[in-house]
C-alpha cells in the first residue's frame, strides 16, 4: 500500500461540500416538514374516509414502506416525463422524499393514535365535539407525544436516505462529493470528509429533536399515559 | 435504433432480482455473525467492548449506506492498489451495515428481558455465558424474531444502492434495460412491483410474527372515530 492520503485538496473545497449539505438539509427538513403534514392528513383520512379512500391510502403505504426510495425517485424523475409531468431533479428530489416520509409518518402517527385510551374519545363525543376537532385535540396531538421519538428517528433516516437524490442529478452533498473525487482523484478522502458531514448533521439533528421532545413535552406528563 | 421491451428484457430483470436476492442472503447471514458478536460485546461485563460497540453502532447508523458503500469501495481500492469490480465492496458494505442493525436489534431483545431474570441468574451464581446462553437467549429469541424479519425488508431495499456503484441488481439492471430500450414508462414501475413482490410478504410476516408471539405494545387495529 503506497497511497498517500490528502486531505488539504478537502479542505481547498470547502464550500462546495457545504452547498451541498445545505441542500441535504434542505430536501430534508423541506421533505420532513410537508411529508409530516400529509401524514396526519392521510391518518385522518384513514380513519373517516369512505372504504375506498383508506384502502388507496392502505396500499400507497404499503407500496411505500416496501420499495426503495432509489426506485421512487426513478419512477418520479425519470416514468413520469413520459406522462408529459416534468419535475426538475432537485424538485423530484423533494417530492419523492416528502412521498417516502409521508407512508412512514401516517404509520408512525397511527401507532401512536392507538395509544388514545378510547375513554378520552368517548368523552370528546359525549361533549359534542365534531370528529375533525375530536381529532385534532383528543387524538393527533396528544399521540404526538407517543409518535414523537419514531418521527426523529425516521427524521435522521430520510436525511441519511436523502444521499441517493445524486442518482437522478440532484444536486445534494453526495453529488457534490462524486463531482469533486472526479476531479481531483482523491476519492476516499472526499468521501471521508462527506460521511463526517453526514454524521454531524445526524447526531446534531438527534441532539435537537431530544431537545425539543423535553421542552414540547414535559415530564409531567410523559411516561404517565 | 432501440430495442422493444420484450421476453429477454424481463428475463435480464429477474436475473439482476436474483442478484438481489443474494446478495440479500449473503449480507444477512455475515451480517448476523457480526451482529451476534456486536451484541455480545454490548452485553459484556467489560467496559471496553462496549463502547466500541456502542460507537460502532453510532458511527454506521449515523451516515447514509451509499458513504459506507464509497468508503468501502475506494478504500479497498486504495489498500489493494488497483481499482476492482465492485463485487468485495458490496459484500464488506452491506455485511458491515447489517452487523450494526442487527447487534442494536438482539441487543435491545436481550436487554428487553426482565431484570429479575438476569439478577435471579446472578444470584444462583452461574457464570456469565451460562447466563446469557441458557435464560437470556431463549427468552430474547422472541423478541428479536418479529424486527429481525423487518430488518430484511430493510436490507433488501438498501441493496439498491449497489447499482450506484455499477453492481447489477434489480435496480441496475432496470436502468440498463431502459438505456437499451428507453422505455422508462414501463420498466421502472415493473422494477418497483419486483421489489414489492418480495419484500411485502416479508413485511406480512414480519407483523404476523409480532402478534403471534405478542411482541409489540400495538393493540389489533380498530377504526378510532
Amino acid at each position: 500500500m503506497d497511497y498517500v492520503f490528502q486531505f488539504g485538496v478537502v479542505w481547498d473545497h470547502c464550500d462546495e461540500l457545504l452547498d451541498g449539505a445545505w441542500l441535504t438539509l434542505r430536501l430534508s427538513v423541506g421533505g420532513f416538514l410537508i411529508g409530516l403534514t400529509l401524514a396526519g392528513l392521510i391518518a385522518y383520512l384513514r380513519e373517516v374516509g369512505p372504504r375506498p379512500v383508506r384502502f388507496g391510502l392502505g396500499t400507497y403505504i404499503e407500496f411505500i414502506r416496501n420499495t426503495p426510495l432509489l426506485v421512487q425517485l426513478f419512477v418520479l424523475y425519470f416514468s413520469l416525463p413520459m406522462l408529459g409531468i416534468r419535475l426538475d431533479a432537485d424538485i423530484a428530489a423533494l417530492v419523492g422524499l416528502t412521498l417516502n416520509f409521508a407512508a412512514y409518518g401516517a404509520e408512525i402517527l397511527r401507532g401512536g393514535m392507538l395509544s388514545i385510551p378510547y375513554g378520552h374519545i368517548e368523552a370528546a363525543r359525549a361533549l359534542g365535539l365534531s370528529r375533525w376537532r375530536t381529532f385534532r385535540h383528543v387524538i393527533l396531538l396528544p399521540s404526538l407525544r407517543v409518535a414523537f421519538p419514531a418521527l426523529s428517528s425516521q427524521f435522521v433516516l430520510l436525511m441519511l436516505g436523502s444521499s441517493v437524490v445524486s442518482a437522478i442529478s440532484a444536486t445534494d452533498l453526495t453529488a457534490v462529493t462524486n463531482t469533486l473525487q472526479s476531479t481531483t482523484f482523491r476519492a476516499f478522502e472526499f468521501y471521508f470528509a462527506a460521511t463526517g458531514i453526514y454524521l454531524s448533521m445526524a447526531l446534531a439533528a438527534r441532539l435537537l429533536l431530544a431537545l425539543a421532545y423535553v421542552r414540547l413535552f414535559p415530564a409531567a406528563g410523559r411516561g404517565a399515559q | 435504433m432501440t430495442r422493444g421491451f420484450g421476453w429477454h428484457e424481463f428475463l435480464y430483470v429477474l436475473h439482476g432480482l436474483g442478484w438481489t436476492l443474494v446478495l440479500s442472503a449473503i449480507a444477512m447471514s455475515t451480517g448476523g455473525i457480526g451482529g451476534l458478536i456486536i451484541a455480545l460485546a454490548r452485553l459484556s461485563r467489560v467496559r471496553l467492548p462496549r463502547l466500541l460497540a456502542s460507537g460502532y453502532i453510532l458511527l454506521l447508523q449515523g451516515t447514509p449506506v451509499l458513504m459506507q458503500l464509497f468508503l468501502a469501495f475506494y478504500g479497498l481500492a486504495v489498500l489493494s492498489g488497483v481499482q476492482m469490480d465492485p463485487w468485495p465492496a458490496v459484500i464488506v458494505a452491506f455485511t458491515l451495515y447489517a452487523a450494526a442493525f442487527l447487534g442494536e436489534i438482539w441487543h435491545a431483545a436481550a436487554d428487553a428481558v426482565p431484570r429479575s431474570q438476569w439478577e435471579a441468574a446472578r444470584a444462583l451464581g452461574l457464570h456469565h455465558a451460562v447466563i446469557l446462553l441458557r435464560i437470556i437467549a431463549p427468552q430474547a429469541v422472541r423478541l428479536a424474531i418479529p424486527p429481525t424479519v423487518g430488518f430484511l425488508v430493510q436490507l433488501v431495499k438498501s441493496t439498491a444502492v449497489a447499482s450506484i456503484i455499477g453492481f447489477v441488481e434489480l435496480t441496475r439492471a432496470g436502468q440498463l434495460m431502459v438505456n437499451v430500450t428507453f422505455r422508462p414508462m414501463e420498466i421502472f414501475p415493473l422494477i418497483a412491483l419486483l421489489y414489492f413482490a418480495v419484500c411485502w410478504p416479508i413485511s406480512l410476516l414480519a407483523s404476523w410474527l409480532e402478534r403471534r408471539l405478542e411482541t409489540g405494545q400495538r393493540p389489533v387495529g380498530r377504526t378510532l372515530i
